[in-house]
């Protein structure tokens, strides 16, 4: 996918978080870092483009709720959580740039009601690669990418990668 | 960068990068204190042991706390309630506690080195809550935090470093930190107690105090370990009060927005006069807030990682 692929892709979700969503102003984008934030952002800014309307975003690291802690001999940085407060009656839409084997959502999950009890969570991935080990599915879907297990997406981002936006599978 | 240190045994052989790492980790930890829902799966299935050879209520009520916020499982022992007292050697104890597969130890011992020479044998984490005059990694870490969370930085910073130095962990491993990240620190107190020796380790000696308050932005204050000093070193309580004490006069040669600091238990009226203690400069409490940070960043990092 290419930059105009990707803005596509991203503007197509945001009139389906619009449509399927009455209530656009209980909707909470909460991005996972460091590309989950920088695509709530981008979201945020065709939501506010299509229906002028202000939507709140954050942040849900889920490094504090992975489920495979002591297996991994180094460790990336977390980041601090930050959401708007309280959940309850709210629609919290986590963001993430690739969905895989449904860990990463199953941690937000777990995260998200640590800091409250949300009416509603769905889920948004600018790219499903398949291969799922939850029973978790994405309610909002940039493209759907079958991929074999070896093979790696990548997802760049030029406000986080400061490389020009792209999504790129790699064999092997 | 990635962390891949299994145990935390000093500030002196950590990286500026690492230091940061462990100050941005226990920024995300900070927040968890804030959530409906304060505690988080991150060592769910680790058991720590919180091993005290030397009294202390302070770091190892923080180090429990910071572990039962990570869902790890604890087991506290102490001096007069381990085998230490049967004669039971320290490695013989911890090999013990290893055979009880115990992931994390937390070491408080009054020998420096004493938990280097475990990290060496055991497979388990071991994290130096103080040993001997060497090193007590967590403090100097929640003091740097502490700073760098009030002024923004630590870089070009000027920290005085007041009291007992030559006895101290705590200034120890505020140094090494403190130097990595580019601060320039003062050490102040009584010839006896404030060698020049020390300015080997890229730091300034001072022996007026007076002179240093006016400039730092900010001052440490260490406790005065009365039940520590020996005679030949110390000049008497009432003596270094009034050369060294930051009393409520001295207070006022102080920069408006220099951080007071302290890492407790605060002698009040001997290091540090009350009303400074309790004053709108004082971060005193601050410091015990952070610790909590810092300790479960730190367990997380050193107990997270595979070995």
């Amino acid at each position: 996918m290419d930059a105009e692929a990707i803005r596509r892709a991203l503007r197509r979700i945001a009139h389906e978080i619009i449509e399927q969503n009455a209530d656009l102003k209980s909707v909470v984008l909460a991005g996972i870092p460091l590309r989950g934030v920088e695509i709530s952002r981008r979201l945020s800014e065709f939501i506010r483009e299509v229906a002028k309307i202000e939507i709140e975003t954050g942040t849900i690291d889920v490094a504090m709720h992975r489920d495979d802690v002591g297996t991994r001999a180094e460790l990336p940085m977390v980041h601090a959580s930050k959401l708007p407060l309280p959940l309850e009656n709210r629609t919290v839409i986590i963001v993430d740039d690739v969905l895989f084997t449904g860990r990463t959502a199953r941690a937000a999950m777990d995260a998200i009601s640590d800091f409250g009890r949300p009416a509603r969570i769905q889920l948004a991935a600018l790219v499903d690669r398949g291969h799922r080990e939850l029973p978790i599915r994405a309610d909002y879907v940039g493209k759907n990418l079958p991929t074999a297990t070896k093979e790696q997406i990548q997802v760049r981002l030029q406000q986080v990668d400061q490389e020009p936006d792209g999504v790129w599978l790699f064999k092997e | 960068m990635n962390w891949k240190r299994k145990d935390l045994l000093g500030l002196r052989e950590l990286s500026a990068e690492e230091i940061n790492f462990i100050l941005e980790t226990a920024d995300a930890f900070k927040q968890v204190g804030t959530r409906e829902i304060k505690k988080v799966p991150a060592l769910r299935g680790k058991t720590l042991i919180n091993f005290f050879v030397e009294p202390s209520t302070r770091t190892r009520t923080s180090f429990e706390l910071a572990a039962q916020r990570l869902s790890a499982d604890i087991v506290n022992i102490s001096a007069s309630t381990s085998s230490l007292t049967k004669g039971e050697t320290l490695k013989d104890t911890a090999r013990n506690l290893e055979a009880l597969h115990a992931d994390i130890l937390v070491l408080r011992h009054p020998s420096a080195g004493a938990p280097q020479f475990l990290a060496q044998r055991l497979k388990s984490s071991v994290i130096n809550a103080g040993d001997g005059a060497h090193e007590h990694p967590t403090q100097g870490l929640l003091d740097i935090y502490t700073i760098r969370e009030k002024r923004g930085k630590i870089a070009g910073l000027n920290v005085a470093i007041v009291g007992d130095i030559l006895f101290s962990r705590v200034a120890r491993s505020n140094i090494f930190g403190l130097t990595k990240l580019g601060a320039k620190v003062t050490l102040v107190g009584p010839s006896t107690l404030v060698p020049r020796e020390f300015e080997k380790l890229g730091v300034s000696v001072s022996h007026k105090i007076d002179d240093v308050l006016r400039k730092t932005d900010v001052v440490n204050l260490l406790r005065i370990q009365h039940e520590r000093q020996r005679k030949e070193y110390f000049p008497g309580i009432g003596e270094y009060t009034t050369l060294f004490g930051l009393t409520k006069e001295r207070a006022k040669l102080l920069k408006p927005d220099c951080l007071v600091m302290h890492p407790g238990p605060i002698n009040r009226g001997v290091e540090i006069d009350s009303e400074v203690a309790d004053g709108m400069q004082s971060v005193i409490l601050d410091q015990v807030t952070n610790g909590l940070a810092v300790r479960m960043a730190v367990l997380y990092l050193c107990g997270g990682i595979s070995t």
